[in-house]
């Protein structure tokens, strides 16, 4: 089976300012895949050069099978593009937007209104065709620009961080619509910047900077590392990273949520990293071993390629 | 591939949202025959009953037959009499008058002893253009004057007499020079101003990556979005045409094909010049400002319309040949006024011809351009 989605190298340079440097990986057929990293690190120049609307400095693409830098229209007409701001044309009705997009991916008349009707369910917004799509709550709008993307049924969706801004609830159930999506044999390449929003990938890029700093399934991501974690609780999670900087068998202290995780160089260093935190002040409520998060992975990742992380 | 569907639903897309916008509207609307009735009305170049005032020193038959030749020539009223020179002075500065015209005494003396008897005339030279037709016709009804004097009411034949006649505009109604070429500054400056939103709003709103990202043609989008403000323009030219014929009364001898075709070609390139503005300066307030200065002053200041383009400085002249307005003035003009066809004016077809294709050439480079940014 081909690829969906192949990038070879790809760069993209803005005068001096490289956003994306040889970035190379490729997408299976109705798979989920994920773009994760902070903000700045080349996710959407990236989706942009395979959607063709910017091209390469250097490297290649192809998408379904075609090449994006020789034949970007027939790329266009195989995808489904949703930008980050989902912009669809506020000051045109939910309607007056189906038919937009339907007219301008060429989708037949009779299936048209059924593809409407189908949007307009899933946006939870049946009945309302009228309304101005400006006036729509954000998660409404959010589904409503990912239906006008789809309208045409394209084999391979790409989604430029379509959750941000939106509530945990209906991030949450957008991500059932994607899988749903997939499922159905579509193709979907998301970006996000939110950590726990990978775990719903089948496989995903971490980057920073430009880079592709680690690929894989979240499982195999979480088991390349491979020095243990603890998770500490103590009164005030700042201050234990402050104390925890330069303390040999430390590897790394980053504060995760009101807690403290801290990588060691081996499990038996434990009781070392509470003398530490005791002598610096600290009181200490809890330790406890855990798994690695894909937040663990990108901190450790970034901090073994020396650099730091942008955004 | 172009498809007419996908222009189509360009098209559509761009009319709704020019619908629900009241700038756009406004400016579709309401400018056009706004402006023509309201600058109409109020560039005239016409001299009619000038108010002066009138010193007469004199006070004789004579003095009196003078002024009353000024006031029997319809081009000046005399509205104030003072007494005294300081008067005078006051009357001229607070604007009331636009010159006096002052008979010394010994006046009648003067004549009738065949000696030269000089009158003073005072003219308010801050209205340059109006000073100067004033005193051509101040020194036109002297000389008659003086001829009657001279020839004391005997007829006499003059050796050479020119017998003019004034063509096209034989009243030399200036509403007939301005009501066409007005038509054509308007459209010129509200053909770039409409259209250079469209674009800039896309991009503003971020929906210019979501067109972008669909198999829709830079060609499609251009002509799309040209559509609905093309049959604007055109409803635009024909309601300030109309109004030109009843309100102002202009003649419309010509053509309404001809009008109509070279409308439609100019009406392709000033659009076509606000979209490219449109496109490259991706913003919606500096786009509306520099679609304003790059038609407006050119159309105003170097297609003739207000200045006489044969007494322009060289350099000047040389660039009234690529301002689009002076092409278009000379087709309103024509067609209104001489009913002249496309062998007089095909000088002006094949600049529309070209003004036209510069104008949608220029809006689909630089759209095709942006879009890989």
């Amino acid at each position: 089976m081909s690829s969906a989605i192949v990038a070879h190298m790809l760069t993209r340079r803005f005068g001096e300012f490289t956003a994306v440097a040889d970035v190379t990986f490729d997408v299976a057929r109705g798979e989920v895949f994920g773009f994760l990293g902070p903000n700045g690190a080349g996710k959407t120049t990236t989706i942009r050069m395979l959607c063709g609307l910017l091209s390469p400095t250097s490297g290649s693409a192809t998408v379904a099978g075609i090449d994006v830098a020789t034949n970007a229209p027939a790329v266009r007409s195989r995808i489904g593009y949703m930008s980050q701001s989902f912009s669809l044309y506020a000051d045109l009705t939910i309607d007056e937007n189906i038919d937009l997009f339907g007219g301008l991916y060429g989708v037949p008349g009779d299936r048209l209104e059924q593809r409407r009707a189908w949007v307009k369910d899933m946006a939870g917004i049946g009945g309302r065709g009228d309304m101005r799509t400006g006036d729509l709550p954000l998660g409404a709008k959010q589904r409503l620009a990912l239906g006008c993307a789809v309208l045409h049924e394209p084999p391979i969706l790409f989604l430029d961080e379509p959750t941000s801004g939106v509530d945990p609830l209906a991030r949450r159930a957008f991500w059932d619509l994607i899988h749903s999506l997939a499922v159905a044999g579509t193709t979907v390449l998301v970006s996000t910047h939110y950590m726990e929003e990978a775990e719903y990938c089948n496989r995903l890029i971490l980057m920073n900077r430009g880079r592709i700093i680690a690929e894989g399934s979240p499982f195999e991501l979480r088991a390349s590392m491979t020095e243990p974690i603890i998770e500490v609780t103590t009164d005030d999670a700042a201050r234990a990273v402050e104390a925890l900087d330069g303390v040999p068998g430390v590897i790394e202290a980053a504060m995760f949520g009101r807690a403290v995780h801290v990588v060691l160089e081996e499990a038996g260093l434990r009781a070392h990293v509470i003398d530490a935190l005791r002598r610096a002040g600290r009181t200490v409520h809890n330790v406890s071993e855990v798994e690695p998060t894909l937040e663990d992975v990108f901190v450790s990742q970034v901090r073994r390629g020396g650099g730091a992380v942008a955004g | 591939m172009l498809s007419a569907r996908r222009l189509a639903a360009v098209a559509r897309k761009e009319w709704i949202q020019l619908r629900r916008d009241v700038r756009s509207m406004v400016l579709a609307f309401v400018l056009p025959p706004f402006m023509l009735l309201f600058f109409g009305s109020a560039i005239n170049w016409d001299i009619r009953e000038l108010p002066i005032a009138v010193v007469d020193r004199d006070v004789t038959a004579h003095s009196r037959r003078l002024v009353e030749s000024f006031e029997a020539s319809g081009y000046f009223t005399v509205t104030e009499r003072p007494a005294t020179m300081t008067e005078v002075d006051a009357l001229l500065l607070d604007g009331s008058v636009i010159g006096a015209l002052i008979i010394p005494p010994g006046f009648a003396r003067d004549l009738s002893g065949n000696r030269n008897a000089p009158v003073q005339l005072l003219l308010d030279g801050g209205d340059a253009n109006t000073a100067t037709i004033a005193l051509n016709y101040a020194d036109a009804i002297a000389s008659r004057y003086s001829q009657l004097v001279l020839l004391r009411g005997q007829r006499v034949v003059l050796p050479v007499e020119p017998e003019s006649r004034v063509w096209y505009n034989p009243t030399l109604e200036s509403s007939n020079m301005i009501v066409p070429g007005l038509i054509a500054v308007i459209m010129s400056i509200i053909a770039a101003m409409l259209t250079a939103l469209t674009i800039a709003r896309e991009w503003e709103r971020g929906t210019m990556e979501q067109l972008a990202a669909t198999p829709v043609h830079r060609l499609e989008v251009v002509f799309g979005k040209l559509l609905p403000y093309l049959l604007i323009g055109l409803f635009d030219v024909t309601v300030t045409v109309t109004a030109g014929v009843i309100v102002f009364g202009v003649p419309l001898r010509g053509s309404l094909i001809l009008l109509g075709a070279m409308t439609l070609l100019f009406l392709l390139g000033a659009l076509g010049i606000g979209m490219f503005i449109s496109a490259v300066l991706k913003s919606q307030v500096l786009a509306t400002q520099v679609a304003m200065v790059a038609t407006y002053l050119p159309t105003l200041l170097l297609s003739g319309f207000l200045f006489d383009i044969a007494s322009m400085p060289a350099v000047l002249r040389a660039i009234t040949y690529i301002v689009p307005a002076k092409y278009y003035i000379a087709v309103t003009r024509g067609v209104f006024l001489k009913d002249i066809g496309l062998d007089a004016l095909w000088v002006q077809g094949v600049s529309m011809v070209l003004f036209a294709m510069v104008g949608i050439t220029a809006a689909t480079a630089a759209f095709r351009k942006r879009i890989a940014q």
